[in-house]
């Protein structure tokens, strides 16, 4: 059995979770404070891709970051790169596709958070930056672990834009969602079996790690409330 | 040491308004929940902006709409003690307190810190969480952490509102205590007239987001100068007047006051409990009903052979007459005041 569509899975919901922990977090935290009309149409935006089918997305995507698109063909011309059909180009698919769950969760932390707490920072003489990461993301830090382990479970198990602008490549962009496709369609049932195995059994002690921190966070908000 | 505060501020239906001066003295902000102490405050320290108007502290400008200045909380160096003291929840006393300290390396801060831990007698609950400790002992750290922070002025926003009333007592005169070393202005926020009384030296009424003059305690007991203040210090009765020659009289009844105003027409005048005598040339009251309180009762008295106005009066409970009996009244002037 060859193992690199686990090793491109694994790194591809690496990456992007890793991408989509801090944009989720700086977006969650600087559209809170904009006014609510702003905060409304962004909202919607930035939510759009949790409900729209993948395959919308990846085509959108691929109308931007085709070689003759506005993007890739900027980045064809200017690096001699060519954005779509590598490896990494799932990357922008996953973000893309994963980014809400994280931005949502994060956001519903953050709304948990005791204003207070930055304002008597603040009267301490603490920088901003100061009372963000050791006030704000502790308290909030098993929110933001849920959000990011979440989007990680979920990045594992993006296929319909990641096959649209990585394709399927065996050793180069397969993925376990895009192989187990391949050998379906191929009659190869038995090795596509195989695949569904790992997949599932990956994606179940993921959900364990999320259930067993949201349950942390809900004793340790009782906690604090009585 | 002063603290200038001249500043206007709107929120949505409700318009703050807040005028006052002090030096290095414990004032009272005082009014009832909701009239705009705590955005006075939010204010001063720079977490709330004001629409208008500029706030001085010891020369230091901190806001002025007009030049457009505005400093950060942070430059402010304003001590904020919050309702529920705001601890970190995620960090020890000692680095809650560690907090406080402005500047120096970790060892200079856990020196200072490990100093004020001494003085607010903290010993013992370094390591600590702020969950795992008494309502008392967090706010001892909440002070501690802001007196590490060296600041020009402290606020303190209904400091006693998260504790038991059992408790309340003996932690007024412990804060009073550890305050004393503390040389700036202190602004004390509250709604308990007691709590104002017994801690500081004057006192700032505030009503619908207005304040008025700055007096001391005791003025503000024999002559309050808004209704919101005369009901602050438990007056029962605000009678309407008419102006007369040689002064004013009860409407409804056959009192004359010997006390001059500028106002015309129709008045109010309230009248403390101090200002009811039974005197036997007073005049004769009815007592209509008698309503005991827990150390003292109140009568409804009203004048003899008519229905109203009500005057409220107090005795203590073993002199107080029969429902139904006359009693001889007579009215002190100095102690009704004309609003």
């Amino acid at each position: 059995m060859d193992w690199y569509p686990l090793l491109n899975s694994l790194r591809i919901a690496a990456i992007s979770a890793v991408i989509v922990f801090f944009l989720g977090i700086a977006a969650a935290y600087y559209i809170a404070k904009l006014p609510r009309l702003i905060k409304g149409i962004l909202d919607v935006i930035l939510t759009l891709p949790l409900v729209l089918p993948p395959t919308v997305v990846g085509y959108l995507l691929l109308r931007v970051l085709g070689p003759k698109r506005i993007i890739g063909k900027w980045v064809l011309e200017t690096f001699g790169i060519r954005i779509v059909m590598t490896w990494w180009s799932a990357i922008f698919a996953t973000v893309v596709v994963v980014f809400p769950l994280m931005y949502r969760t994060v956001r519903g932390a953050f709304e948990s958070f005791d204003e207070t707490l930055s304002y008597a920072g603040k009267t301490l003489g603490l920088s901003n930056t100061y009372i963000f990461w050791h006030i704000r993301m502790p308290y909030c830090r098993q929110g933001v672990l849920a959000g990011a382990v979440l989007a990680f479970a979920r990045a594992l198990g993006e296929y319909g834009a990641t096959s649209m602008i990585a394709g399927y490549t065996p050793g180069k962009t397969a993925t376990v969602s895009t192989t187990v496709y391949q050998l379906w369609q191929t009659g190869n049932d038995a090795l596509a079996l195989k695949w569904v195995i790992v997949n599932v059994s990956i994606s179940a002690v993921v959900l364990l790690v999320v259930n067993m921190l949201e349950k942390r966070n809900g004793s340790a908000a009782e906690r604090r409330s009585s | 040491m002063s603290l200038v505060v001249d500043i206007e501020k709107k929120l949505g239906s409700f318009t703050l308004s807040a005028q006052f001066e002090t030096g290095s003295e414990t004032m009272a902000l005082l009014g009832a929940s909701g009239c705009g102490k705590s955005v006075t405050l939010k204010c001063i320290a720079g977490i709330m902006t004001p629409d208008r108007g500029r706030i001085e502290l010891d020369g230091r400008v901190l806001f002025d709409s007009e030049k457009h200045i505005d400093l950060s909380p942070q430059q402010r160096r304003v001590g904020y003690l919050f309702q529920q003291y705001a601890l970190f929840p995620n960090m020890t006393v000692l680095q809650n307190i560690m907090c406080g300290v402005r500047s120096g390396t970790k060892e200079d801060k856990k020196k200072k810190a490990l100093e004020n831990i001494r003085i607010f007698q903290l010993e013992g609950l370094e390591d600590k969480h702020p969950m795992q400790l008494s309502g008392g002992q967090q706010q001892r750290v909440a002070l501690a952490r802001i007196m590490a922070s060296e600041p020009s002025v402290i606020l303190l926003d209904e400091p006693f509102s998260a504790l038991d009333s059992f408790l309340k007592w003996n932690l007024e005169l412990e804060m009073s205590d550890l305050l004393v070393s503390f040389k700036g202005p202190i602004i004390w926020v509250s709604h308990d007239l007691g709590e104002c009384y017994r801690n500081c030296d004057r006192v700032c009424v505030m009503e619908d987001g207005v304040t008025g003059d700055v007096t001391d305690m005791d003025t503000l007991l024999s002559h309050p100068q808004t209704k919101a203040a005369a009901r602050l210090i438990g007056c029962r009765n605000f009678l309407a007047a008419e102006k007369k020659e040689n002064g004013i009289e009860l409407k409804g009844w056959d009192i004359s006051l010997p006390i001059e105003t500028d106002k015309d027409g129709s008045l109010a005048v309230a009248v403390l409990d101090s200002a009811i005598l039974f005197e036997e040339e007073g005049i004769s009251a009815v007592v209509k009903r008698v309503i005991e309180d827990m150390d003292y009762a109140v009568m409804l008295l009203c004048p003899e052979g008519k229905e109203g106005p009500f005057i409220r009066a107090v005795l203590p409970k073993d002199e107080v007459p029969k429902q139904g009996s006359t009693v001889h009244i007579r009215l002190i002037a100095e102690k009704c005041i004309c609003l």
